[in-house]
């Protein structure tokens, strides 16, 4: 059984409290992860500039390089956590045996973290527009038209609060360190694997290890990172959202009410869009902010409905070692229970029809947990909170949306995928402050272009642009 | 499983404690429930009990004839009903707990708390709780028993005690509304008092802090260059369920600087609340892996550590279940009241030859409910 330390900026610190992870298929005890307290994380935070002045150390250039060392031996190589070290093949199915995420999936999403530490040079050089990282490195230089900039680091570590529900996200914290900020993670409480994997991977890499701490631990320590944190992020539900909005200090990551609009001129070639529809929908085991919740459709709303309701009605309940499985165990099965109950009074409002009704059995419960197996509705009002719900399996609302109304009733996005052709609508989409990432074409939610920035751009939440003159 | 009574002279001691435990009973019983003496809340209920505790309650055992006490019986007035009539006319004070929604409940007490507090006082270290020093309260303000009796337990040694003002049941109100931010800022506005106070000249050695507020004050004083340590602090008396192993661990380590012989400062945890009174805990020590066990003020007060699904039925030592205690003194009788928390059965030993509770916590099937506040 692994026992899995409290990091405190690269020093591991064996606590007397905690918390046993499970397989949630045999309650099989498969690690002990030492729980940390808040007083701990204020008190670690007033350190937190020396993790800062250790990767300054390291020009910038060379913490790329490192990171592409990381994300190759993250991928490929055994690497030490907390009693032992831990080769890809245990990860991955630690990580499937404690968060219900398939093994296939998590493989794909070690991929995806690899990818973005290989590409970090390039990531790095659209985000900020080409600037010379050496000038965020010094705070001030001379750009190449000869102008003094001053980008000032904001806070000397990035802190976040992570999610049990997706591997995927870490991808958005991954730049931190080329941008020689300091880390202090809080893992989500069914998944350490991954940021204790990728911050072993940066140390075995040649990153300092005192750059680093992680905080596993209850709610109290999320509130204490948020709070001694000058910059961190935090990833949850809508009250989450809710409660950090207008916080300068603190990015949420929330529900992303990710969405596929047809015009006029393409809806009618509908059935060409089919594949891209179900892969936004179904990627991941829908779980992500980025897979698509509602498809909007001046017409055919009834006919795509039922077309993906063909493609994905049928997919099963299959065990996590499953290379063909697609969809994520809940292990905790109240939540599933909870989530379908909200979902059949969706189901029976007057506009909505239930379009998966006849595939079979939605909600499996199992002895140790529980799945929702996928569901489509369709949607006659575009009014309807029918057409705003996000759930964490695939499930979509179909929306029958005249296109006129379409701005007016779309609302919060993360992702919009706007298949048309039409300049007016793609202007008028392109303006709506409601909509974070556009894809105007046929480019499926989830297929994310690593050099764009995601819910607003990690180097001005990071740094302040300022005036700085020489004599 | 039997008790382990392997320490020359522990049996004897736990035969003569039990024998006063069951004297005590006995006497408290006949105070209660006779009609001279007795509060109009236990003469009314006397009669409807299918027994007479007059003449039927001979042992500590016999209590568990009383059904359980609820505490919602606590609520509201009139609250003399609760007043002894063999105490009638005393000086009456009223303490009250939770209360951050509707009415609280309540609990008179005339001298209890002096006689609790003078009692734990015994048990404070000379060396690091000096008689003469001033203390700071660093605890609820308001109508809490703690404010009260922490100022007592000051004065019974001969200091004064400095207090701040700390509204519970507003920072409760805040925890639940998630105005984080206000929490913050109340808490500091909290720790900026105490602070004034320990850096006033005032010549403060002792006090008591919730585990939150401590750990707040000494990152608070750090800030500023200085520590507990460094102003003199020498003794704190601390309490809660917050008040873990591992927080006793930190606090030792980080807060204060090590062990007492090391950073000269002595910190004793304390398990009460305004039912009962304040349960000393056995010596904490890193051999022993920052282990908290209570142990309740016999014969004034008993827990028990009891089965989950049946109260009445104790759990072996070292098995976990439900605290459920009972008061047994002049001013107020509580017979067998489910605490909110639950923890593990632990053996007599020769400072408290009963049984004691460890790792204390809040009961797990209303955990998730429970709001942790400052205090």
């Amino acid at each position: 059984m692994w026992n899995i330390p409290v990091i405190r900026w690269g020093k591991p610190y064996e606590s007397l409290e905690k918390k046993t992870l499970s397989d949630f298929r045999t309650g099989e005890p498969l690690a002990q992860v030492d729980q940390a307290a808040d007083g701990m994380v204020r008190r670690d935070m007033r350190n937190a500039s020396a993790a800062r002045a250790a990767l300054r150390q390291i020009a910038p250039g060379d913490l790329i390089d490192r990171l592409k060392r990381a994300g190759e031996l993250y991928l490929q190589a055994d690497l030490p956590l907390g009693n032992g070290r831990q080769s890809p093949h245990d990860f991955v199915r630690a990580q499937a045996a404690t968060t219900g995420l398939p093994e296939v999936l998590c493989r794909n999403n070690m991929q995806k973290n690899q990818f973005v530490l290989s590409q970090m040079g390039t990531i790095l050089d659209a985000l900020t527009r080409g600037l010379d990282l050496n000038i965020l490195s010094r705070g001030y230089g001379m750009e190449s038209r000869s102008v003094m900039v001053s980008y000032q680091a904001q806070s000397p570590i990035l802190g976040a609060v992570l999610p049990s529900n997706s591997p995927g996200v870490h991808t958005l914290w991954l730049p931190v360190i080329a941008l020689q900020l300091g880390l202090v993670l809080k893992p989500g409480s069914q998944e350490p694997w991954t940021p204790y994997r990728i911050m072993s991977a940066m140390v075995e890499a040649g990153i300092p290890a005192e750059a680093f701490s992680m905080y596993p631990g209850g709610h109290d320590v999320g509130g204490a990172l948020l709070n001694s944190c000058r910059r961190s992020m935090i990833f949850g539900g809508a009250a989450t959202v809710q409660q950090y909005a207008g916080n300068p200090g603190v990015q949420v990551h929330g529900p992303g009410f990710t969405k596929i609009v047809f015009g006029e001129d393409t809806v009618d070639r509908w059935e060409d869009y089919l594949d891209l529809m179900v892969e936004s929908v179904c990627s991941n085991g829908g779980r992500s902010c980025i897979n698509c919740s509602s498809i909007w459709a001046p017409r055919h709303a009834d006919k795509i409905a039922d077309a993906i309701a063909a493609r994905i009605g049928t997919i099963e309940v299959r065990d996590i070692e499953d290379p063909q499985a697609e969809l994520a165990a809940f292990v905790d099965p109240a939540m599933a229970e909870g989530v379908w109950g909200m979902l059949q009074a969706v189901i029976q409002r007057p506009e909505v029809r239930h379009a998966t009704e006849s595939y079979g059995d939605r909600f499996v419960r199992l002895p140790h947990a529980a799945y929702l197996r996928p569901v489509v509705m369709h949607c006659q009002d575009p009014g309807s909170e029918a057409a705003q719900q996000e759930f964490m399996f695939p499930c979509v609302t179909v929306v029958n949306c005249p296109q006129a109304e379409l701005l007016k009733r779309l609302g919060s996005t993360l992702v919009c995928t706007a298949i048309t052709d039409d300049n007016h609508l793609i202007a008028s989409l392109s303006d709506a402050t409601e909509i974070d990432r556009l894809n105007i074409g046929a480019i499926p939610t989830n297929r994310l272009n690593w050099l764009q920035p995601h819910e607003g751009n990690l180097i001005e939440f990071l740094f302040r642009s300022r005036a700085y003159q020489r004599a | 499983m039997t008790v382990d009574q392997s320490s020359a002279g522990l049996s004897a001691k736990i035969s003569a404690a039990q024998a006063a435990l069951d004297a005590h009973t006995v006497e408290t019983i006949q105070w209660h429930f006779h009609e001279s003496t007795g509060s109009p809340f236990w003469l009314e209920k006397k009669s409807q009990l299918k027994f007479d505790p007059l003449r039927e309650v001979n042992s500590y055992a016999d209590v568990q004839k009383f059904p359980l006490f609820e505490d919602e019986w606590l609520r509201g007035g009139p609250v003399e009903r609760w007043i002894p009539r063999g105490l009638a006319g005393r000086p009456t004070y009223v303490f009250e707990t939770g209360g951050t929604t509707g009415i609280p409940k309540s609990r008179v007490v005339i001298d209890d708390f002096r006689i609790d507090y003078e009692n734990f006082s015994d048990t404070l270290p000379e060396k690091y709780f000096p008689r003469g020093a001033n203390w700071l309260m660093l605890g609820p303000s308001g109508p809490r028993r703690l404010r009260l009796a922490v100022e007592h337990l000051c004065q019974y040694r001969g200091g004064i005690c400095f207090c701040i003002d700390l509204d519970p049941r507003w920072v409760i109100k805040l925890i639940k509304k998630g105005w984080m931010e206000h929490l913050e800022a109340y808490k500091k506005h909290c720790i900026d008092q105490a602070v004034t106070v320990l850096t006033a000249g005032h010549s403060i050695r002792c006090m008591f802090a919730t585990p939150k507020l401590l750990d707040a004050l000494a990152i608070a004083l750090e800030e500023q260059g200085t520590s507990l340590r460094e102003l003199g602090i020498t003794g704190i008396f601390s309490g809660g369920t917050e008040f873990t192993p591992q927080w006793t661990r930190y606090a030792v380590e980080e807060l204060l600087g090590g062990p007492p012989e090391i950073s000269g400062i002595y910190m004793t945890p304390t398990y009460g609340n305004t039912l009962m009174g304040l349960a000393c805990s056995k010596p904490i020590s890193a051999e022993d892996g920052f282990k908290i066990s209570y142990y309740a003020p016999q014969p004034r007060a008993v827990t028990e550590v009891v089965d989950f699904s049946d109260p009445r039925k104790t759990v072996d030592y070292g098995a976990t279940g439900r605290v459920k205690l009972t008061t047994l003194t002049r001013e107020f009788f509580i017979p067998g009241f489910l605490e909110r928390d639950e923890g593990e059965r632990e053996q007599p030993f020769m400072t408290y030859p009963w049984d004691g509770v460890s790792g204390v916590r809040p009961f797990h099937e209303i955990a998730s409910q429970t709001t942790v506040g400052v205090y």
